[in-house]
C-alpha cells in the first residue's frame, strides 16, 4: 500500500494544522525548542514596544511585531502540518480495527464475545473464516489463509499457522479459510500502529541523540547572537546610536537559526511519515535515525537477493523412466498451478521437449491444489477407457514419501541421491510421482533478481557493504554472491553465526542493519542496530527489531536506509542555509541600523534598500517566510542520490550553503520593493 | 602594493610549508613519551632526574579531568608565583634600575597576562620590570605557557586519534619534553642567530646617550612636591624643556625574542617591542622572526596528520589556515598601501600609503604582514603601531584575533582551536551526507556539540561582554584617547586581544587602571582556561569511542571541499558574532574616512 502522500494542501490536514499552531504557542511547550522559544519572547516584547514606540514608528514596530508572530506560528504550523500527515497516514492503517468482536476462549473452554479494545495480552481468541483478527497476536492452533490487504495492500491471502516462523497474526487482518486460535500479544493502544502513532504525535514524542544534539548546536547559537544583541545597546550608546528594542529583537531574530529551529520538528516526523507510507512502522525516532549510519547489510539470500520464487532449469529422471515422461507429468501437475514454480516447470518442458500445453480442463481432471497440510500438488486424471485414476503428485522430497508409501510404491535410492546433489547445489528438489511410481526429480534454481547487481554496485558507492545471509552450502553460496555482486557472504548460517557475525562487524565500529522473520532470527534482530521483522514473521522477531516491514519485502532494507539518509541530509541542509542566511541578513540590517548616525555606512547597503524600516521588516518577513516556503522540502525531504559521501557533500554545500547567501539577497531585495509598491513602509 | 611585497609573501608561505613536515617530523617524537631525538644523549637524563625529583610517573598517563587539573594547578601556582615576585620586586636581585614593586592590579593583570601566554603588558617593560623580573617571573612562563598549549593541543590529537581509551597523556611529561626537547633548544638557537643580527643580550644597566640633536618640548609645571602648578585662571602652567639625553634600554634581549617568537609569547623586552632596533635589527631578522611565529603551529598540523594516521588531514588544516591568513595580509597589505583617504583628500604623501606609525625600515609590506602574522597566531608582538594602521588595516588583526586565532595561532592553542571548528564543520556539513557526523571515524553526539560550543562560547562572551562595559562605564571611556569609532576599536581591541590571548595592543588605550587591569586579567582567564577545559573533555570524550573505519560513505576531512567548508565555519560561526561591533567600530570608521571626516 504505496499510498501517495497526500496533498501538501489537502484540507483536512491544513485545517486543524492552522488550530494546531495557535495551540503550541504554549510557553511549556515551545520550552522545548529554544530558539523559537527567544523568537517568541522577542513577539511578545515587540507587541508591548508598540505601545511605547513613537507615533511615527507605531506602525513599523506593529508591523514588525505581527511578522515575528507569524514566525512562530509558521514553525508551529510546519510541525502540525507533519504530524497531521503523520496521524492521517496511521489512521487508516488502522482504520480496520475499530469496532471489531472477539470471540474469547476461557481457560475452562467456554467462548465469550466482546469488544476488540477490551481484549488483554494473554488472552485466547478463536477467529473462524470470515472474521477480522480482533489483535496483534500469535496463532496457537490451526491454520489459515490470511487476508492482510488491509495493512500491507497486497492482496493474495497468506498462510498462518501455528509454530514455526509464520505464526504472526496483525490485528485488523481477515481470515479467509479455516479457524485459528490466537494469543493476543499487545494490550489495546500498544500494537504496532499504536507505537507510530505516538512517534508522530507531539506530546509524546523523544528527540532523538542526533536531534538533540543539534538543537544543543542551535540553542549555543542562539544564546551567542542574543548575547551579541544585548551587547550591541551599550555599545552603541558609546557611539552616540540609540537602538529601539524592536529593532534588536528583529536582528536577534534573524540572526538565530530560526529557519532550522521551526523546521527541525517537522524534518524529523515526516521522517516517519515517509517510512510509514512505505509501510514500515518503526518503533523509535533512533531507528530511524541509525539507519542512515548503517555501515553493513545483512540480506537474506532469498527474496532478496534471488527470486523467493525459484525456477525449474533440470528433469532428472529416476532409473528406467524416460526423461520425456518425467517432463509430461511433471508438465501435467503444474498446468493449473499459478505459482511461479508451477509455471516454470511447465515452461522448462514445453522448451525442452516441445511439450505444449494441453487443455486438461475437462471433467475428467481435477487438480489437487497445494495446501499447508499435505505439501504437495498435482492432478488426478480419470482414465479414459476405464483405466484407473493417475494420481500425478509433485512435493518436497519428505512429502512425496509419504505419498508414494500411502500408494504402495517405494522411493528409489537413486532419485534420493539425487535430491541430495540438488540440495546440495543450491537448488530445490522436487520430486514427481505418478502414482505409485516416483519419476524423478525437477530441479528448481534459485534466480538472481534482474537489477539488483546495480542496487549493490549503488550500496558500494554509498559506503555501504553487503553481506548475504544463507543457509546453502559455500559453494553454491559463493557463486550466487559473485552473480548478484554482493560484497561477502556468510554460508550455511545459523542463528548463532549471524549473532557472531553482527557482533565483530559492531565491535569494529560499524552500524548493522539486517532483517529478518523468524523466531531464530530474534536473537540478531535484537542486536542489529536496525533491524526490521517482517510482517509475516513471528511476534518474536517483530519485538525484538525496531522495525516492522507490513510489505514483508526484504529489499525493504534499502529503501529504509535512503529514508535516515534523506532525513539527516535534511536537517544538515536546513542548518546550512539558516546560518549561511545571517550574512544577507546582516547586510540588510546593519546598515538600517546605523544609516541615521552614519549615513556614510549608506555604502553596506549593497541591496539598496528603500528605507532602514523597509530594510528591517524585509529581512524580518523574508526569516519568517522562508520557513513557509521551505515546508515542503522538510516534509519531503532533501533529493537523495546514491552517490559517494564526497559528491553528496559538494551537492548541498553548493545548493544550501553558496545557495543559502545568495537566496536572501534577492528575497530581502523582492519583498523590500514589494513593501514600497503597496505603501507599507 | 609592489613587486618586493608579493615575492616575500610568496617567499614566506613557501618556507612555510617546507618546514612543516620536519617540524611536524620531530614534535612527534617530542609528543611521545617515548619518542627519540637526537637529544636523547644530552637531555634523557635531565628529564628523568625532573621526573624524579617532581614525583611524576611518565608511565602513568592521565584521563581528561587529571590532565585538566594538572593545567588547572601549574596555572594557579604559576599566577602566585609571579605576582608574588613582581609584588616583591624591590626586595628583589637584579634590579641595576632600581625600579619599584608593582601595584596589586598591574601585579595581577601581568601574572595572568603571561601565565595565560598573552603577554599583554600594561606597562612598558625597561622602565618597569627588573631583570630579575623579566628573567625569572615573565620568561618562565614564555616558556611554561607554550608547553601548556602544545600539550593541550597534543592531548586533543590523542583524543582523535585513539580508539576505546580513557587517558590523553600525561600533562606533566608533556610539559617537561616540551620544554626541554624542543623550547629550551629552539630558543637557544634561535637566540644565537638574532644575536649575530644584532640583537643585545646581556646584563648591563642602561645606557644613557648624550643626543645629537637636543629637541625642545612642552611640559606641565610642577611644584617640589610634583604637583601641577596652576595659574590664576585654573589652568595648567607649562614650561618649556629641553631633552639633550636619551636612555637605551639594554639587557637579555635576544633570549626573551626568541621565546617571545617561538612561543608565540609576544612580550618584548622593550615597549616598542619588535619595532626596537635592539630586538629587530635587520630585515632578516624581521623576516625570520616572523616565520618563527607560525613555526611551531605550522608544524602541529603535520603531527595532527601524523597521529590520526591521515596526513591529507593534516595538510587541509594547514591549507585552510595558509588561505586565512593570505586573505588577511592581502587586505591589510591593500589597506595600509592605499592609505589614509583623508590624507588623499588632502594631497598629502598620497602616493606612498599609509606610513603613520610604522618602522621606515620595514615598510608598509613588512608591517601589513607582521601585524596579520602576529594576530593569526596569538603572538602579540608588534613592529608597527596598530592603531595608527587605516580602519580597513587595523581591521584585520581585530577580526584575526576575533576568530579565535586559529590561522596557525597560538603554539597548540591554534590548532586546538582550529580543531573545535573542525568539530563544528564536520557536524553542521556532516549531516548533509546522510550520517551522522563522524569526525574521522567518530560520531560526533551531542557532548561534543557541547563542548565545541563551550569553548567558543567562552571568549565571544569575554570580548562582547567587557567591551560593552567599558563602552558604557566612566572607568572604560577614560582609559580612551580617541573618540568616535575609533575609540569604539581601541576598546574593542584590548578585550580582543585579552580574551583570545594575544597581548598586542592597539595603543591608544590608557590600560594600565585598575578596572582594565582586572577586567582584561578576567578575560585573558577566560579565554584561556574557559577554553582549555571543555577541549580536555571533548579529548576524553572522543578517546573513549570508537571509530568506524572510513568508506565510500564518510564524511571526507581532506581535500579542496573539505578546506572551503572549514573556511566557511570558522568564518561564519567564528566571525558573525562580531560583526554588528565591527560595523560600529573599524567599519564605520572606513565609511566615515572615505568621506573626509574622522566621525
Amino acid at each position: 500500500m504505496n499510498t501517495q502522500a497526500p496533498s501538501l494542501l489537502d484540507r483536512n490536514i491544513v485545517g486543524p494544522a492552522v488550530a494546531e499552531a495557535f495551540r503550541k504557542l504554549d510557553p511549556r511547550s515551545m520550552v522545548r525548542n529554544p530558539v523559537m522559544f527567544v523568537t517568541l519572547v522577542g513577539a511578545v516584547l515587540t507587541t508591548l514596544g508598540i505601545f511605547t514606540a513613537t507615533a511615527a514608528d507605531r506602525g513599523f514596530v506593529a508591523q514588525l511585531a505581527v511578522w515575528l508572530w507569524f514566525t512562530v506560528l509558521f514553525a508551529n504550523f510546519a510541525e502540525a502540518v507533519a504530524e497531521g500527515r503523520g496521524k492521517a497516514q496511521a489512521r487508516s492503517l488502522r482504520g480496520t480495527r475499530v469496532g471489531t468482536l472477539a470471540r474469547r476462549v476461557a481457560p475452562d473452554g467456554s467462548v465469550d464475545t466482546l469488544n476488540a479494545a477490551e481484549l488483554r495480552k494473554g488472552d485466547v481468541v478463536l477467529v473462524a473464516a470470515g472474521e477480522t483478527i480482533p489483535a496483534d497476536g500469535d496463532v496457537i492452533a490451526g491454520a489459515a489463509t490470511v487476508d492482510e490487504a488491509a495493512i500491507t495492500g497486497e492482496s493474495a491471502p497468506v498462510i498462518r499457522e501455528s509454530g514455526g516462523d509464520r505464526s504472526a497474526v496483525t490485528g485488523g487482518t481477515r481470515v479467509l479459510s479455516d479457524e485459528i486460535r490466537i494469543r493476543v500479544t499487545a494490550n489495546p493502544g500498544e500494537g504496532f500502529l499504536d507505537r507510530m502513532i505516538s512517534l508522530v504525535e507531539g506530546a509524546s514524542r523523544q528527540k532523538t541523540p542526533n536531534e538533540i544534539a543539534l538543537t544543543i548546536l542551535l540553542a549555543a547559537l542562539t544564546l551567542v547572537f542574543l548575547l551579541v544583541c544585548v551587547t550591541l545597546h551599550p555599545l552603541g550608546s558609546y557611539s552616540g546610536v540609540a537602538f529601539a528594542i524592536p529593532v534588536l529583537v528583529a536582528l536577534l531574530v534573524c540572526l538565530i537559526p530560526t529557519t532550522i529551529g521551526g523546521l527541525l520538528g517537522a524534518i524529523g516526523i515526516a521522517g516517519m511519515d515517509r517510512l510509514l507510507r512505505r509501510n514500515v512502522l518503526a518503533t523509535s525516532g533512533r531507528a530511524v535515525e541509525a539507519a542512515g549510519d548503517v555501515d553493513v547489510l545483512l540480506l537474506d539470500k532469498t527474496g532478496t537477493i534471488t527470486l523467493g520464487n525459484r525456477q525449474a532449469t533440470e528433469f532428472l529422471p529416476a532409473p528406467g523412466i524416460a526423461i520425456e515422461r518425467l517432463a509430461d507429468a511433471a508438465q501435467l501437475a503444474s498446468l493449473a498451478d499459478e505459482t511461479p514454480e508451477g509455471r516454470s516447470i511447465a515452461v522448462l518442458a514445453k522448451a525442452k521437449f516441445q511439450l505444449r500445453g494441453r487443455d486438461v480442463a475437462h471433467a475428467r481432471a481435477r487438480f489437487v491444489p497445494f495446501t499447508a497440510q499435505t505439501r504437495m500438488s498435482g492432478v488426478d486424471l480419470e482414465g479414459a477407457d476405464g483405466n484407473a485414476t493417475r494420481r500425478i503428485r509433485k512435493g518436497a522430497a519428505a512429502a512425496m514419501r509419504g505419498f508414494v508409501d500411502r500408494e504402495g510404491g517405494g522411493f528409489p535410492d537413486a532419485v534420493a541421491r539425487d535430491v541430495d546433489a540438488v540440495a546440495r547445489a543450491g537448488g530445490t528438489p522436487l520430486v514427481v510421482a505418478d502414482g505409485r511410481d516416483v519419476l524423478g526429480v525437477v530441479h528448481l534454481k534459485d534466480v538472481v533478481k534482474g537489477g539488483i547487481r546495480e542496487r549493490f554496485a549503488q550500496l558500494r558507492k554509498m559506503g555501504i557493504r553487503t553481506v548475504m545471509i544463507t543457509g546453502d552450502n559455500k559453494l553454491t553460496a559463493a557463486a550466487i554472491a559473485a552473480e548478484a555482486g554482493v560484497d561477502d557472504f556468510l554460508a550455511e548460517a545459523t542463528p548463532e553465526d549471524k549473532l557472531a557475525l553482527i557482533r565483530r562487524e559492531q565491535e569494529g565500529g560499524r552500524m548493522v542493519a539486517m532483517i529478518g522473520d523468524g523466531t531464530n532470527d530474534a536473537p540478531a534482530l535484537a542486536q542489529a542496530d536496525v533491524g526490521v521483522a517482517m510482517n509475516t514473521g513471528t511476534q518474536a522477531a517483530k519485538e525484538a527489531g525496531n522495525m516492522v516491514d507490513l510489505d514483508s519485502n526484504p529489499t525493504k532494507l534499502i529503501e529504509i536506509i535512503e529514508i535516515g539518509k534523506q532525513l539527516l541530509m535534511t536537517r544538515g541542509s536546513l542548518t546550512t542555509f539558516s546560518i549561511a542566511n545571517d550574512v544577507a541578513k546582516y547586510f540588510a540590517i546593519i546598515p538600517a541600523m546605523l544609516m541615521a548616525t552614519f549615513p556614510a555606512i549608506g555604502a553596506l547597503n549593497v541591496m539598496r534598500l528603500a528605507s532602514p524600516h523597509s530594510a528591517i521588516l524585509s529581512a524580518v518577513i523574508f526569516n519568517a517566510l522562508v520557513i513557509v516556503a521551505l515546508i515542503p522540502l522538510a516534509l519531503r525531504g532533501v533529493a537523495y542520490r546514491p552517490l559517494g559521501a564526497l559528491a553528496i557533500l559538494r551537492r548541498n554545500l553548493l545548493v544550501y550553503g553558496l545557495g543559502g547567501i545568495l537566496v536572501p539577497f534577492a528575497g530581502i531585495k523582492l519583498i523590500d520593493l514589494l513593501l514600497v509598491q503597496i505603501h507599507l513602509v | 602594493m609592489n613587486a618586493n611585497g608579493w615575492i616575500q609573501l610568496s617567499l614566506f608561505v613557501a618556507l612555510l610549508a617546507a618546514m612543516t613536515k620536519p617540524i611536524g617530523r620531530y614534535l612527534v617524537q617530542v609528543l611521545d613519551p617515548d619518542g627519540r631525538t637526537w637529544l636523547d644523549p644530552l637531555v634523557r637524563p635531565l628529564e628523568r632526574l625532573t621526573y624524579r625529583a617532581m614525583g611524576i610517573r611518565p608511565d602513568r598517563e592521565q584521563d581528561w579531568r587529571q590532565y585538566a587539573r594538572s593545567v588547572l594547578i601549574l596555572g594557579l601556582v604559576g599566577i602566585a608565583f609571579t605576582y608574588a615576585i613582581l609584588r616583591f620586586q624591590k626586595h628583589l636581585p637584579m634590579n641595576p634600575a632600581g625600579l619599584d614593586s608593582l601595584p596589586p592590579h598591574l601585579a595581577f593583570n601581568t601574572a595572568v597576562s603571561f601565565v595565560t601566554n598573552t603577554d599583554w603588558q600594561s606597562y612598558a617593560g625597561e622602565s618597569t620590570m627588573s631583570q630579575f623580573s623579566q628573567m625569572v617571573a615573565l620568561t618562565l612562563h614564555n616558556f611554561l605557557s607554550a608547553a601548556t598549549g602544545m600539550g593541550v593541543a597534543a592531548a586533543l590529537v590523542r583524543g582523535i586519534a585513539r580508539r576505546g581509551a580513557t587517558t590523553i597523556g600525561n600533562f606533566w611529561v608533556d610539559l617537561v619534553r616540551v620544554t626541554y626537547y624542543l623550547m629550551l633548544p629552539a630558543c637557544t638557537a634561535f637566540a644565537v642567530f638574532l644575536v649575530s643580527q644584532g640583537v643585545v643580550q646581556n646584563f648591563s644597566p642602561n645606557t644613557t646617550a648624550r643626543l645629537v640633536e637636543p629637541t625642545t618640548i612642552t611640559v606641565e609645571k610642577t611644584d617640589a612636591s610634583g604637583a601641577v602648578v596652576k595659574g590664576a585662571d585654573g589652568k595648567a602652567l607649562t614650561e618649556e624643556k629641553t631633552i639633550d639625553t636619551q636612555t637605551i634600554a639594554q639587557g637579555p634581549m635576544a633570549s626573551q625574542v626568541a621565546v617571545k617568537m617561538l612561543g608565540t609569547n609576544g612580550g618584548g623586552y622593550t615597549n616598542a617591542n619588535a619595532a626596537h632596533p635592539f630586538e629587530n635589527p635587520t630585515p632578516l631578522s624581521n623576516f625570520i622572526q616572523m616565520l618563527s611565529i607560525f613555526a611551531i603551529a605550522s608544524g602541529l598540523t603535520w603531527y595532527l596528520g601524523h597521529a590520526t594516521g591521515n596526513q591529507a588531514h593534516g595538510w587541509a588544516v594547514w591549507s585552510a589556515m595558509a588561505l586565512l591568513f593570505v586573505a588577511g595580509t592581502l587586505v591589510a597589505w591593500w589597506a595600509e598601501a592605499a592609505g589614509n583617504p583623508i590624507h588623499q583628500a588632502l594631497g598629502v604623501a598620497a602616493g606612498d600609503g599609509n606610513l603613520e606609525g610604522k618602522e621606515v625600515r620595514f615598510g608598509i609590506f613588512s608591517s601589513a604582514l607582521f601585524a596579520t602574522v602576529t594576530t593569526d597566531a596569538s603572538c602579540g608582538a608588534v613592529n608597527s603601531m596598530h592603531d595608527s594602521f587605516t580602519a580597513i588595516g587595523g581591521l584585520v588583526p581585530l577580526f584575526n584575533m576575533q576568530l579565535g586565532e586559529v590561522v596557525f595561532g597560538g603554539v597548540g592553542a591554534g590548532l586546538y582551536g582550529m580543531l573545535v571548528f573542525v568539530v563544528l564543520a564536520v557536524f553542521i556539513a556532516g549531516l548533509m551526507v546522510g550520517r551522522t557526523p563522524e569526525y574521522l571515524g567518530k560520531k560526533i553526539g551531542a557532548f561534543e556539540v557541547k563542548m565545541s560550543m563551550l569553548a567558543l562560547l567562552a571568549t565571544t562572551v569575554a570580548i562582547l561582554g567587557f567591551s560593552a562595559w567599558a563602552a558604557a562605564s566612566p572607568w572604560g571611556i577614560a582609559g580612551l584617547n580617541n573618540a568616535g569609532p575609533h575609540g569604539l576599536s581601541e576598546i574593542l581591541y584590548a578585550f580582543s586581544s585579552a580574551a583570545a590571548n594575544n597581548g598586542s595592543a592597539f595603543a591608544g588605550l590608557t590600560a594600565s587602571t585598575p578596572w582594565y587591569d582586572t577586567t582584561l586579567a578576567i578575560g585573558m582567564l577566560a579565554g584561556r582556561y574557559l577554553m582549555i577545559v571543555p577541549i580536555l573533555a571533548l579529548a576524553g570524550s572522543l578517546a573513549r569511542k570508537k571509530a568506524v573505519p572510513a568508506g565510500e560513505g564518510t564524511f571526507p576531512v581532506s581535500g579542496p571541499t573539505f578546506v572551503v567548508l572549514l573556511i566557511g565555519t570558522v568564518v561564519l560561526v567564528g566571525a558573525l558574532n562580531f560583526l554588528p561591533a565591527l560595523a560600529l567600530g573599524p567599519v564605520v570608521e572606513h565609511f566615515v574616512a572615505l568621506q573626509g571626516t574622522l566621525r
